[in-house]
């Protein structure tokens, strides 16, 4: 589905990511963990060229998609993310959050669009929500309408960046439901997150990254939370857990 | 109470209805009311083109090497000289190099006004709109880019809105300097609000009854501009 050859990115002098590889296959669900600073939301953001890779590949449903000769804006629509603030539309309600990729994009014409927001919004439970602004909802609410406004475009791949880490504690249950049901459903995921529930309970495989690069990598969760091989990754499970 | 109530019908007889001086009033106020109304439209329209143009050179960083690229930076550049300028000197300084150099064959005194007046708003209005562009949050931008909308298109649908939302109220101040500012017109010898007062002594010998009657009505469009503008917000924002 998505692979990453020998990615390099930069930011000015700071070596953010040194040598990342990484191929994650159809239906697959990658949790990524790891220390602040590492470098995870800037490899998320390097598959959707959110960042510009300052070396390697990003292969996305076998094309090179990050030498310049593709419409970007066309890979994009098969690749959603949902981010750690949220970023709805707050000059949007949340029928036209959802609404508005399919249609600009031409995806589905406006009923088509609206038929498929409101089935989505009762499945993530909100279907009253339709008219609302972002700002007239809870944080897990707005977190539950973003990742529907991803699932709008019928993406091919899901990345999520620490999608629970800005809600209150009693809200992180609610979008880690829909994750997983999504996660189910056959969804293919990337997902840096803390809540090692989730990766234990949802995750094919599970990486850890530190400074950069991927410093193990386990395609057994409970294996990798039980016997960590790597001393870092110790280091870093016996603070979190 | 009679006496007084006669004394005003006297007042506003003998300064106001005598000879149709109101007129002097009426008609400047109806070209004060012109120029403010075309100049806006001429400022709003070239103030947004110009913070577009610098702030889509800020986010995408055009080559020099490219013939669009080139385009965009070498307008981004004159823009910037031009807000700088315009926003470096006096408006009446403008109006006068205006009417007397870069207009000199120009006799339509409205247009001059107009344009002079157009021009200078925009620059200010460039970086009111400017402000609140940058103010759109960075994380709803790459929200609409991870969904595949172009540069273009989040622009139109989500950072226009929010900017316009954003600088609304620095709008209305602005609109508000501006429609106080054409009374500096007379300079050029258009006859607006202020000028038609001052004929209007110069016949009647006596300053006080219409340069009050034209600051009255200076502040009483002022207020109207200013309840126009805060229903505008209050439409506009959704808390
Ligand atoms: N746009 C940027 N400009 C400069 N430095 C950045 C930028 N984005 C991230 N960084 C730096 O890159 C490093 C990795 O950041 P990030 O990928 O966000 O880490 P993580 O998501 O693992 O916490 C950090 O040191 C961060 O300060
Ligand atoms: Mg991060």
């Amino acid at each position: 589905m998505i692979e990453i050859r020998n990615l390099y990115k930069n930011f000015d002098d700071l070596e953010v990511l040194r040598g990342v590889n990484l191929k994650i296959k159809p239906s697959e669900k990658v949790v990524i963990i790891g220390p602040s600073g590492s470098g995870k939301s800037t490899m998320l953001r390097c598959m959707n060229l959110l960042e510009k890779p300052t070396s390697g590949e990003i292969i996305f449903k076998d094309q090179v998609i990050n030498h310049g000769h593709l419409d970007i804006n066309k890979v994009r629509e098969n690749m959603g993310m949902v981010f750690q603030q949220f970023n709805l539309f707050s000059n949007l309600n949340v029928l036209e959050n959802l609404t508005l990729a399919p249609i600009i994009r031409h995806r589905l014409n406006k009923d088509e669009a609206e038929a498929k927001a409101l089935e989505l919004l009762k499945r993530i439970g909100l279907p009253e929500k339709v008219n609302n602004y972002p700002n007239q909802l809870s944080g897990g609410q707005q977190q539950r309408i973003a990742i529907a406004r991803a699932l709008m475009m019928d993406p091919d791949l899901l990345l999520f960046d620490e999608p629970t880490s800005a809600l209150d504690p009693e809200m992180v249950g609610e979008v880690l439901e829909l994750m997983t049901e999504l996660a189910e459903a056959g969804m293919t995921m990337a997902v840096v997150t803390h809540e090692m529930g989730f990766a234990r309970q949802v995750a094919n495989r599970i990486l850890f990254i530190d400074e950069g690069l991927i410093v193990e990598e386990s395609n057994d969760p409970n294996d990798f939370f039980n016997n960590p091989r790597e001393e870092r990754t110790q280091q870093f499970l016996s603070k979190i857990l | 109470m009679v006496v007084s109530l006669q004394v005003i019908v006297d007042f506003i007889q003998n300064n106001f209805l005598k000879d149709d001086n109101w007129r002097y009033l009426a008609n400047g106020f109806s070209i004060t009311l012109q120029v403010t109304f075309f100049a806006f439209l001429l400022g709003f329209t070239l103030g947004i083109f110009l913070a577009i143009i610098r702030v889509a050179c800020k986010d995408l960083k055009p080559s020099w090497k490219t013939p669009s690229g080139l385009l965009i930076n070498l307008l981004s550049k004159i823009s910037n000289l031009y807000i700088t300028i315009i926003r470096g000197t006096p408006t009446t300084v403008q109006l006068l190099i205006m009417f007397n150099v870069i207009l000199v064959n120009l006799h339509n005194l409205k247009i001059v006004a107009i344009l002079t007046f157009g021009l200078n708003s925009a620059a200010y209005m460039a970086e009111i709109f400017r402000s609140g562009i940058q103010a759109v949050s960075p994380g709803e931008i790459e929200a609409a880019r991870s969904l595949g909308l172009s540069y273009m298109q989040t622009m139109s649908r989500i950072v226009m809105p929010q900017a316009f939302r954003n600088c609304l109220p620095s709008f209305g101040n602005e609109v508000i300097t501006l429609f106080k500012e054409t009374s500096i017109s007379g300079f050029i010898g258009l006859v607006d609000l202020t000028r038609g007062a001052g004929i209007l002594i110069s016949k009647t010998f006596r300053a006080a009854p219409p340069y009050f009657a034209s600051a009255l009505i200076y502040l009483i469009v002022v207020l109207i501009l200013e309840q126009i503008f805060h229903a505008l917000e209050r439409r506009i924002t959704h808390d």
